[in-house]
């Protein structure tokens, strides 16, 4: 809670306190935070003087903004048209053996969750997902394990 | 292949004029810049097609202090994608565009709404705008741009949800009247244009309006970028020259199997094979034939395609990013959905369809914005040109 706390008070330093500041300051939670908790709802509402139902009813129009826990990395594959044609199917399936869960769900670790999403605007690179703001395109089976592997390898290097 | 569409280089192409053109354009009479606008013949290229010209003298007329300049990048329109390579080979075109758009129109503070899908575009273009900063000073031009990141929200792309966005609001469309040039972004005169629309006025203010006005046919002048994809053996990025027959297009981009192209995304128009050749791409004039806008998606189905499936998708696509404000729409692209579904399975006769049909046109009447608006551009001209397929 004090965690909570103190990142909403230095986003709120950094962006202001105007209503224009709401959006970037839940994004600066999601990127520390990957989720938008209560706690952190009832903070931004009381820095930015506003009421707590003003913040979720923003929070939870946009698909980016999480209320409910996500894991470390955010994978959002291409569901679009474009991507549908090019094996998208084929991408989630080899994500779900993988990463051993069904699409919506995250891993036990926390490392990994796998979201379907819109057009992500790389449809002639498609079949194309993005892992948190990072885009990966013209996606393969192959090339899939290999992406998650690299993501891996970068957690045991940090711990 | 043989290749019948000149490919052409306005927009991508690798010139650094902003100094030069920024201390023409600031020297010159207001007025006249708007004219060689307006004689241009540029339209917005964000999908509606409004007069660019016309759009900056209603926002330089009106007698606000505050006034804002906004670039136009939520691009989340299915099969559209050139905004991001613009913003990613030439920003410093729209950049320019901002600044002499701001200029005339008496804006200090432009912003790029970017995307949350373009999120790793934001580094690079942050450094574009830190030394465009740098060239304004010099130049005594009191502006600043900012970017400001979407979150994922398709409806954002219109222009009143996105004004809602940047206001820490739920991304739901306002009516109109007032239309943005009057109450726009906090409710002060605002311009808001297109990425592409931007980089245009670059070139025209750079080579002139007869030179753009040169290029497509009446009603529909200049060049388009044109993201093309789906089943096709190039797919990419192509600046083309507007009133191409969508015969000529497929010849140089179908696969040999085309039979189906979906022109302006999910919300713009399905064409069949035996409609190619006099449909001309364009924004609706007097052209010959069947003319169609679009934010220059060009989405190629060859025949082993259900139609079915296509459909099905895009409805999907819209249950999902309807902002649920109003009822036509949240309730009527439900609707559609299940209904193609029961007939599909054989629940709902095949006149059910016509329902459909009709249920559709009444969301273009009743729907509160242009997204619940255009469902029955897709949805009546796919369900009328493959209606076996979405029975059988
Ligand atoms: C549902 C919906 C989504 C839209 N999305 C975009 C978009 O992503 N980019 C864009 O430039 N215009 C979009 N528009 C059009 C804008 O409302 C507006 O007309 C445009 O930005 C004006 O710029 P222009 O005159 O340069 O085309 C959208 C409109 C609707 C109804
Ligand atoms: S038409 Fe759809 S997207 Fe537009 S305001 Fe109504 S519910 Fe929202
Ligand atoms: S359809 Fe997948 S990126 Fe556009």
């Amino acid at each position: 809670m004090a965690e909570v706390k103190q990142l909403v008070k230095g986003l709120a330093d950094q962006h202001g306190r105007s209503m224009e500041s709401l959006l970037p300051i839940l994004q600066g939670i999601i990127n520390q935070e990957q989720h938008i908790s209560e706690d952190a709802m009832v903070e931004v509402a009381r820095e930015l003087n506003i009421s707590a139902a003003q913040v979720y009813g923003t929070a939870t129009f946009y698909s980016f903004l999480h209320t409910k826990p996500l894991g470390k990395y955010v994978i959002r594959v291409c569901k679009t048209i474009t991507c549908m044609m090019h094996g998208k199917n084929q991408i989630i399936q080899e994500l779900e053996a993988v990463l051993k869960i069904n699409l919506g769900e995250t891993t036990h670790d926390r490392l990994f969750t796998l979201l379907e999403t819109n057009c992500l605007g790389q449809c002639h690179k498609g079949p194309a997902m993005l892992v948190n703001d990072e885009p990966y395109t013209e996606l393969t089976p192959e090339k899939v394990r290999a992406i998650i592997m690299k993501y891996k390898q970068q957690e045991l290097n940090v711990n | 292949m043989k290749k019948n569409l000149q490919r052409l280089d306005l927009i991508f192409k690798n010139e650094h004029d902003t100094e030069v053109i920024l201390r023409k354009t600031i020297g010159r009479k207001c007025d006249d810049v708007i004219n060689d606008l307006i004689s241009s013949g540029l339209k917005g290229r964000g999908g509606a097609g409004f007069p660019t010209g016309l759009k900056w003298k209603l926002a330089a007329e009106a007698n606000q202090p505050d006034k804002f300049v906004i670039c136009n990048a939520d691009e989340g329109e299915p099969g559209t994608f050139k905004d991001r390579e613009i913003l990613s080979s030439v920003p410093h075109k729209v950049l320019t565009g901002m600044a002499v758009c701001a200029h005339i129109i008496g804006a200090k503070k432009g912003f790029i709404y970017l995307r949350g899908e373009y999120k790793f575009l934001k580094p690079s273009l942050q450094k574009v705008i830190d030394d465009f900063h740098v060239l304004l000073d010099d130049l005594k031009i009191d502006l600043r741009v900012a970017i400001f990141l979407g979150s994922g929200a398709y409806i954002c792309g219109e222009e009143s949800a996105l004004f809602e966005s940047m206001e820490g609001k739920r991304g739901e469309p306002r009516n109109k009247p007032p239309f943005p040039t009057d109450f726009g972004y906090k409710g002060q005169p605002t311009v808001i244009n297109n990425v592409e629309t931007l980089a245009h006025t670059y070139s025209i203010l750079k080579y002139g309006p007869d030179k753009f006005k040169d290029l497509g046919v009446q009603d529909s002048r200049g060049s388009k970028v044109f993201s093309v994809s789906g089943d096709t053996p190039i797919p990419g990025i192509y600046e083309l020259e507007f009133g191409m027959s969508l015969q000529k297009f497929v010849d140089d981009f179908g696969d040999g199997d085309s039979k189906a192209v979906q022109v302006g995304g999910a919300s713009g128009f399905c064409v069949p094979r035996k409609k190619f050749e006099k449909t001309i791409i364009g924004y609706q004039g007097k052209l010959r034939g069947t003319s169609l806008p679009t934010g220059g998606s060009m989405m190629i189905f060859n025949s082993s395609r259900s139609m079915y499936n296509v459909l099905h998708n895009y409805l999907d696509f819209f249950v999902e990013e309807s902002c649920g404000q109003c009822t036509p729409c949240r309730v009527g692209t439900q609707q559609l959905l299940l209904g193609i579904q029961a007939v599909k399975k054989g629940e709902q006769p095949s006149s059910y369809l016509d329902r459909l049909l009709d249920l559709a046109e009444a969301m273009r009447v009743t729907a509160k914005c242009g997204l619940g608006q255009s469902v029955a551009n897709s949805f009546s001209s796919i369900v009328e040109n493959f209606r076996e397929e979405m029975i059988y």
